[in-house]
């Protein structure tokens, strides 16, 4: 089964027309991976419909979305909130 | 026999699709479903390659750049629309925008720039996109908007959305009746939260949906597609008795008071 890394990176290879192969868990979404606000809010919900389940809502509010800014971030919050691979 | 909706040779533009998760895609798509034939309008350059993903599956769709709030970009939607169909059935306008910082915080500290954009964008732009429609109505013809509770009553953070969607309320029942003898229906829905990506940038969306799943009498959330269906109802000839209406898809949360 896919980690929670390789989910994220293909979220955010799709949502951001971005080469998966150029996402590393350092990659910023707004400053590498050129993200605009849209893009950001955008990415948040998708994260939140990918990684929610009937047992576990991911909600992530908007002071959390603005301290994730890598996608290491990503990751380490969405296990902080439970998710697992 | 059993009674269905039936769009089929009806044509509509739709004003305000941004991606998959706009109410105003909701709506296209059950119209779609009923066989009525769209036009899409998209903001910017920005948001094109949201709009054109969105509209993929459709077969040669016919996509417009327009910025609702500049009324030559409106009248050129219609000439080109009216180029290439002749006439058409109905218009959804799903447009609303306030800066971020008029969202949330203190409703009293909005600034008159910040006042002027939320309401042209999100109230104004509504005249236009039903009056300059006329002309391509010649037997009747329905408009619908897009509206929320707020206007009535206060949503923390919402603000001067609120007094948008007030004005915007006003204007439907005023353009109901000016346009009423032509048989043009103009009706809004008035829905819950549902998350979309305007919807996301208000501060205090998550209170809201929260409220509506613990208190509305359906103790649920409503659903893009129930916003759809209603506004299959509101533009086809099902509803042809209803004009200057605010119609709630709320689950009910409305009638709430404790």
């Amino acid at each position: 089964m896919s980690t929670i890394l390789d989910r994220v990176r293909a979220i955010t290879a799709e949502k951001l027309s971005v080469d998966e192969a150029d996402i590393t868990p350092e990659s910023s979404f707004t400053e590498d991976l050129d993200a605009d606000s849209l893009d950001v809010v955008e990415l948040i919900m998708a994260f939140e419909e990918e990684f929610s389940t009937d047992d576990n809502a991911v909600e992530i509010s908007d002071d959390d979305a603005e301290s994730i800014e890598t996608v290491q971030n990503a990751v380490d919050y969405l296990e902080s909130k439970g998710v697992t691979s | 026999m059993a009674v269905a909706i039936d769009l089929s040779g009806k044509r509509g533009v739709i004003f305000g699709v941004a991606n998959q998760r706009s109410i105003a895609w909701a709506i296209s798509e059950r119209l779609i479903e009923a066989g009525a034939e769209l036009a899409f309008t998209y903001l910017n350059d920005r948001l094109r390659g949201p709009v054109e993903k969105t509209v993929s599956a459709l077969d040669d769709p016919l996509l417009i750049e327009c910025d609702a709030t500049d009324d030559g970009d409106v009248q050129s939607v219609y000439d080109q629309i009216g180029e290439k169909w002749g006439t058409i059935d109905f218009v959804v306008h799903s447009v609303a925008y306030a800066e971020r910082d008029d969202l949330g915080g203190d409703f009293s500290t909005t600034g008159r720039q910040g006042f002027r954009t939320a309401l042209e964008t999100s109230a104004y732009t509504l005249m236009p996109v039903v009056s300059r429609a006329v002309p391509l109505m010649p037997d009747g013809g329905a408009a619908l908007t897009m509206t929320f509770d707020a206007s009535q009553r206060v949503y923390p953070g919402y603000n001067i959305m609120g007094t948008a969607k007030a004005a915007l309320e006003n204007e439907v029942r005023q353009l109901a009746a000016e346009f009423g003898e032509r048989n043009i229906r103009v009706n809004a829905i008035s829905a819950g939260p549902l998350p979309t990506l305007a919807a996301r940038s208000i501060p205090g969306f998550r209170d809201m949906t929260r409220a509506h799943r613990d208190r509305s009498p359906l103790k649920r959330n409503i659903t893009h597609q129930e916003v759809g269906n209603t506004a299959l109802f509101l533009l086809s000839e099902m509803s042809s008795g209803i004009t200057g209406a605010i119609i709630p898809v709320d689950a009910g949360y409305g009638i709430i008071a404790l």
